[in-house]
């Protein structure tokens, strides 16, 4: 999973350009321009993902058109009005383009946000708990990974119907269950150090040894299964639009763009090719965000 | 990577590996074997001392038909979620009083929410997954939703199977050739190419597919139609985009975990004692190391089994191929609860037999499992 595997400390520093301090110590993450930001693959990630980010927010406001109003042939190909062409319905790609990049977005950081409160919280609930609260807890969690996460939002929709809020209910349920387990095995390997149990000897109460304690040490391996999980994210959002089960018609949205119009994609492809590559961007680029993280850490903590 | 606090039973740990695509995996555990939690395999007497791996499948057999009864019970919830009737939702709007009571009473709409899924439970026993909603409505002549999905599972039973045909071999090879190549141009090569495909979804990828092979190079169909009652073998043009885009994502994911465990293995002891033993390095690869790397694969394998669980719903609506996902979609669209219950516990159970078998399979192959002694 990281190619330094087999290679000697030495080595590793070197390839990273790294001389000095190698990495990481503990509990101190630096946040001052973090130093998997200053490898290429971070930069470029970085750099592609403000960019998709970019489009996505201000594009609502530059947008040339409305999203919904016709104003050509449909599927006819790019002209000096329309630079991407026209969609199945003659409304304008670029348009919707520049429209349906934010229903992406908030379908997939809104949930994560959820996802990560409440996976933190079980997680580190369960991990301290000495009772009963831990087994149950952790039960609780494996009932929604019975079966594939997709099945699982299909079966939500059909009975709760179509919308932004079930699809976001429905991806944190997916979600979190990972974020829990990841998060207690955290907190039950910081828990065994020494400072928490000065901590506990101390008095002090489960809150503030969540948050003081165990939270800061348990950073790292969280921010190392984000990139993944929100390009987990993306993709279900996105998917589930695709499917024609998110966001109702007229609305833009890159994943219900792709399914809409791939009837006339020998005449216009734009209209496709255009938010395929978008969200490809996008899910690339959380990736090598995320990737660039977990080498930063080195092996040790990597395999977490 | 075991996970020793896990009591016994139901969830003890592999039960269900991930609930994510499989690439959240790639940060989770890699190339460690598999949690073991749940081999642990007593050298008691009698039953469990004599055959300690029968008294295993036994128990993993049990545990997971506990985890389908879970999962049952999690569908029926789920697909009740909203009090909303479900026959007025099939019927439409402009249906009468008389049919909408008529539809209800055929589905058993009136009775109460625990008798519905005892005799839905009951149902499945005896190979009857129940009268699909829609069907029953349009007033067709066969509504049995076991009639109705098996077709549709055979076809897509053909499009998992190909992939997997393809995706063992290829991603040992390719992961074992990054591997070797560690740390080198190619193995970069490999790594950031695989990152990138393996992010995509899959119908981001399906879709260049389409436009290259499709409207750049007019050689393979954008839809994958293939007519009622027909075999896909029939159509092997057909079904190229579909295996291509499965294979695209479980390969990335599968050849990197299967480098990881190369590597494992080519720093081992005893890889170090052959290469000394001077035995030639292609055998010492293939045969040392890519060998061992093989148990914890097993579970890769597995993963990638049940990623296409999920990544078949949406090809198959990609690509318009008339197999159990988009069956499913469909079915989803016209609220035909009944069919999407059928449908979704039989791929839960496909799922938790996956995920046994691969177990048993580990179980088998590390002979270090089997004894009691770990």
């Amino acid at each position: 999973m990281n190619n330094l595997a087999g290679a000697k400390p030495k080595d590793i520093a070197r390839r990273r350009g790294q001389t000095d301090d190698l990495v990481f110590y503990g509990s101190s993450v630096r946040l001052h321009w973090p130093r998997f930001l200053r490898t290429l693959q971070g930069i470029a990630g970085l750099v592609v993902l403000v960019f998709v980010v970019g489009v996505a927010l201000i594009g609502p406001l530059v947008a040339p058109h409305s999203l919904s109003a016709i104003v050509g042939l449909p599927g006819n190909g790019p002209g000096p009005a329309a630079p991407l062409g026209y969609d199945f319905l003659g409304r304008d790609v670029l348009s919707r383009v520049l429209d349906g990049g934010r229903p992406v977005l908030v379908l997939s950081t809104v949930p994560i946000a959820f996802t990560y409160l409440i996976g933190i919280t079980v997680g580190m609930v369960a991990g301290l708990s000495r009772s009963l609260v831990d087994p149950v807890l952790m039960r609780v969690v494996d009932v929604f990974i019975v079966f594939p996460p997709l099945l699982l939002l299909l079966l939500l929709i059909v009975g709760a119907g179509t919308g932004a809020g079930v699809l976001m209910v429905g991806l944190v349920l997916v979600l979190f269950p990972g974020v829990a387990r990841l998060v207690r095995t955290a907190t039950l390997e910081a828990s065994t150090t020494g400072y928490v149990e000065a901590a506990v000897a101390r008095g002090e109460s489960m809150f503030s040894l969540m948050r003081r304690e165990i939270l800061p040490n348990i950073t790292a391996p969280i921010l190392a299964d984000l990139g993944v999980r929100f390009s987990a994210a993306v993709i279900f959002a996105a998917g589930v639009n695709f499917l024609g089960l998110g966001s109702s018609p007229p609305a833009a949205n890159w994943g219900l763009m792709i399914s809409e119009n791939r009837e006339i994609i020998n005449t216009n492809p734009w209209s496709v090719v255009v938010p395929a590559l978008l969200l490809a961007m996008l899910t690339i680029s959380v990736n090598m965000l995320g990737d660039a993280y977990v080498r930063s850490l080195g092996r040790s903590s990597a395999s977490r | 990577m075991s996970s020793p606090d896990r009591p016994d039973g139901v969830h003890s740990e592999p039960a269900v590996p991930s609930a994510l695509p499989f690439q959240i995996q790639s940060v989770a555990s890699v190339g460690a074997l598999p949690s073991v939690g749940s081999a642990r395999l007593t050298r008691a007497t009698g039953m469990r001392g004599r055959h300690p791996l029968v008294w295993y499948i036994a128990r993993r057999v049990a545990a997971g038909v506990v985890t389908l009864l879970v999962a049952s019970a999690l569908i029926f919830v789920a697909t009740n979620a909203l009090p909303g009737n479900v026959a007025e939702a099939v019927l439409g709007k402009q249906a009468t009083p008389q049919r909408v009571a008529l539809l209800e009473r055929e589905l058993h709409l009136n009775d109460s929410f625990v008798s519905r899924y005892g005799s839905w439970l009951v149902g499945t026993l005896h190979g009857d997954l129940g009268q699909s909603a829609t069907e029953l409505a349009e007033g067709a002549s066969s509504t049995s939703v076991t009639g109705l999905i098996g077709r549709p599972l055979f076809n897509s039973g053909v499009l998992a199977m190909l992939t997997v045909i393809l995706l063992i071999p290829l991603s040992l090879l390719v992961g074992t050739l990054a591997a070797v190549r560690s740390g080198r141009c190619s193995d970069y090569a490999i790594s950031y190419a695989s990152l990138a495909l393996g992010s995509l979804p899959e119908f981001v990828l399906g879709t260049f597919l389409i436009v290259i092979f499709f409207s750049a190079l007019h050689v393979l169909p954008p839809v994958a139609l293939v007519p009622l009652g027909s075999s896909p073998f029939a159509h092997p043009n057909a079904l190229v985009l579909p295996v291509l885009t499965l294979l695209g994502i479980s390969l990335a994911f599968c050849s990197r975990q299967v480098r990881a465990g190369v590597i494992e293995s080519l720093r081992q002891d005893y890889v170090t004692a052959a290469r000394l033993g001077g035995i030639r390095e292609r055998r010492v690869l293939w045969r040392y190391a890519l060998r061992n790397a093989l148990a914890p694969s097993v579970q890769t394998f597995a993963q990638a089994t049940q990623y296409l669980l999920g990544g078949i719903i949406i090809v198959e609506s990609l690509f318009a191929y008339p197999g159990i996902g988009q069956l499913l979609v469909q079915e989803v669209l016209l609220r035909d609860v009944t069919l999407v219950q059928g449908i979704t516990l039989v791929l839960a159970a496909i799922y938790i037999a996956i995920n046994i078998a691969a177990d048993i399979l580990v179980v088998w192959l590390v002979p270090k499992l089997r004894t009691g002694f770990q």
